[in-house]
């Protein structure tokens, strides 16, 4: 009957199997494509060093030089880079989920507005790099909390609610962003451009946020399926037996904090949270237990990838981070929307 | 075996007086037809019943226990709710819209298993929607959801329907399949509560009615002691003539009605 129906042809879709035999493959080809990113990120920069000798550094040979460039200077930071792409892409996965609009990204709830705020007030103290971070994770709870207050308001939130609270929010930090920037001393303009558009200079740690990553995977994953029955609206999943409250409640809790470290780590990165997950989506369909440890991975190479083309493209200087993820995103993202049905 | 029951029960409609409070059950095997004009609470009362509104007054009982309370796990695996309004946001296959219906039954670990896949399907094919199930469901027509979303509800194999308005946007062979359906479901033991519009529908398939008045009165019984056309009258403010066919009566509007202003006829007009 589906013939005398429309007459149009029917459009499969991308993922017509079941079960968790149909989960890896995709993954596994993401991981090999991660793995392989922060390879490349590792082997490429102002000194070049070949595969062999990346090998020797890995198994405890090597040259001191190559040494310390690779265990001290680019690992380190490549998997800073990593771990937070993931965590943003996630970020980002999840709140479109939770807000059942397409358009929502780990910053639309003015997170990165209040962790920016934070980051160039203790920079216009000067303060140091520890101060700088502490202040921006202050500045981006502090944001979400004061959305998620004023969202709530005297009844319960909504989804548009939530968005538009978190637009309004976020239009007010840029006003305070823009203000800080005209009266701040010369000098430190640079600084503050580059936290503003994500910098993994000063990332030295990336354990913090690789931990939360891995954590975070951890914890999402099994909730994957509900997510999926959340996607069809709250009254659906309730009558699912989905308890939507706290299911609700905890995606915004962790979306927001895994957001806020990973801006702490890295400034304010655009651009990952909100494609990654749509790119991953239109290949992949939309099956969380898919999507949200895909994006974790897309996340992290995309990111690994734009660091290691920000330090390199225009060596020695270095390129912001958020810069060179629009610019290889934003045609990718509408290449693959056009091709779409 | 479940059987739903209320007790003292008062929907919460803001700013309308209590009206009558209600004490109903459906018991396995029975078809419940709610009627009602438009914004006499239907909806509300069948998400009241679902336990996904609290009541104003009173309690909905699930086996005689106090359905509010218990887990809403346990509470999906006996009773399925059919929505009068969906969200597709996001883009999902036929399939995977009807296996989400399989949620209750797996632990947060699991995957679906063959024997999920083999429940969707059959829900599928008794709706006739086999063969498009890779489709998007952005893509189908709105009778063809309204399908999606029973064959969702069969692929969870309830022991209590609520659906409102099942036979929303379809054609009048699935209307009457989909009635035949839940009279199925009704004879295999299941409970059914509809909220109809089409008062022959539930004239056909319903054993017990209940009428939703605007002002919160309401009245129940079975299907042949409220079919009084006095009583229908009143509660669509609407005249009706009475005919009998092949043994069963049919109600359709009689008269004019409301004068209407004399307006052209648009040629071809758009299927609503």
């Amino acid at each position: 009957m589906s013939a005398a129906d429309g007459g149009v042809s029917p459009t499969a879709a991308p993922s017509a199997g079941i079960g968790v035999g149909r989960l890896i493959p995709p993954l596994l080809v993401l991981l090999v494509i991660a793995l392989a990113s922060v390879l490349i990120a590792v082997a490429i920069g102002s000194v070049h060093i070949p595969p062999a000798e990346l090998w020797a550094v890995f198994t405890g040979d090597g040259s001191p030089l190559h040494r310390t460039l690779v265990l001290e200077l680019r690992a380190p930071r490549a998997l800073a880079a990593f771990a937070v792409g993931g965590l943003l892409a996630v970020a980002g996965a999840l709140m479109q989920v939770l807000l059942r609009n397409p358009l929502a990204d780990p910053y639309v709830l003015g997170l990165s507005g209040g962790a920016a705020v934070g980051a160039l007030a203790s920079m216009l103290l000067g303060m140091g790099a520890a101060v700088v971070s502490g202040s921006a994770f202050i500045g981006a709870l502090l944001s979400t909390v004061l959305v998620f207050g004023l969202a709530h308001g005297t009844g319960s939130w909504t989804p548009t609610r939530l968005l538009l609270t978190g637009v309004v929010v976020a239009a007010g930090w840029g006003a305070v962003i823009t203000f800080m920037l005209a009266v701040g001393p010369t000098e430190q303009l640079p600084g503050m451009l580059y936290w503003l558009m994500g910098d993994l200079t000063y990332a030295r740690t990336p354990w913090v946020a690789f931990a939360v990553l891995l954590g975070t995977c951890l914890l999402v994953l099994p909730l994957g399926r509900s997510l999926n029955v959340l996607a069809r609206g709250p009254l659906q999943a309730a009558a699912l037996g989905v308890p939507v409250r706290a299911l609700e409640w905890s995606i915004y809790i962790g979306a927001s904090l895994i957001t806020a470290v990973a801006v702490t780590t890295a400034g304010s990165i655009g651009f990952v949270g909100l494609v990654v997950p749509h790119m991953l989506r239109l290949v992949l369909g939309n099956d969380q237990r898919l999507i949200l440890p895909a994006a974790a991975l897309a996340g992290g190479a995309l990111l690994a990838l734009a660091d290691t083309l920000a330090r390199t493209m225009i060596a020695p200087e270095q390129l912001p981070v958020g810069v060179i993820t629009a610019l290889l995103g934003v045609p990718t993202f509408l290449y693959l929307l056009y091709r779409s049905r | 075996m479940t059987t739903l029951s209320t007790r003292n029960l008062v929907i919460d409609i803001p700013e309308r007086a209590a009206g009558t409070a209600l004490d109903l059950t459906i018991a396995p095997g029975q078809i419940w037809g709610v009627l009602g004009p438009n914004g006499a609470g239907k909806t509300t009362l069948l998400h009241t019943l679902a336990g996904l509104r609290a009541p104003r007054l009173g309690n909905v009982l699930l086996d005689g226990e106090a359905l509010r309370g218990q887990r809403r796990k346990r509470v999906a695996r006996a009773l399925a709710v059919v929505f009068q309004e969906r969200q597709d946001g996001f883009p999902a296959t036929v399939l995977e819209t009807v296996l989400i219906g399989r949620h209750p039954y797996l632990a947060p670990w699991d995957m679906e298993t063959a024997d999920d896949v083999t429940i969707a399907r059959r829900a599928l094919a008794r709706m006739e929607l086999d063969g498009l199930e890779s489709r998007l469901v952005s893509t189908l027509s709105g009778g063809e959801r309204q399908r999606v979303a029973i064959a969702t509800a069969l692929a969870q194999t309830p022991d209590l329907w609520l659906a409102d308005e099942p036979t929303n946007h379809l054609d009048l062979r699935h209307q009457v399949a989909v009635m035949d359906l839940l009279r199925h479901e009704a004879d295999a033991g299941c409970g059914i509560f509809l909220c109809l519009h089409d008062i022959n529908l539930a004239a056909r398939w319903c054993d017990h009615l209940l009428l939703l008045y605007p002002d919160g009165e309401a009245c129940w019984g079975p299907t042949d002691r409220m079919l009084v056309p006095e009583a229908l009258e009143r509660l669509y403010r609407q005249p009706l003539a009475r005919a009998e066919v092949d043994g069963a009566q049919v109600f359709v509007p009689a008269g004019a009605g409301t004068p209407q202003p004399a307006r052209p006829e648009p040629h071809g007009r758009h299927r609503s």
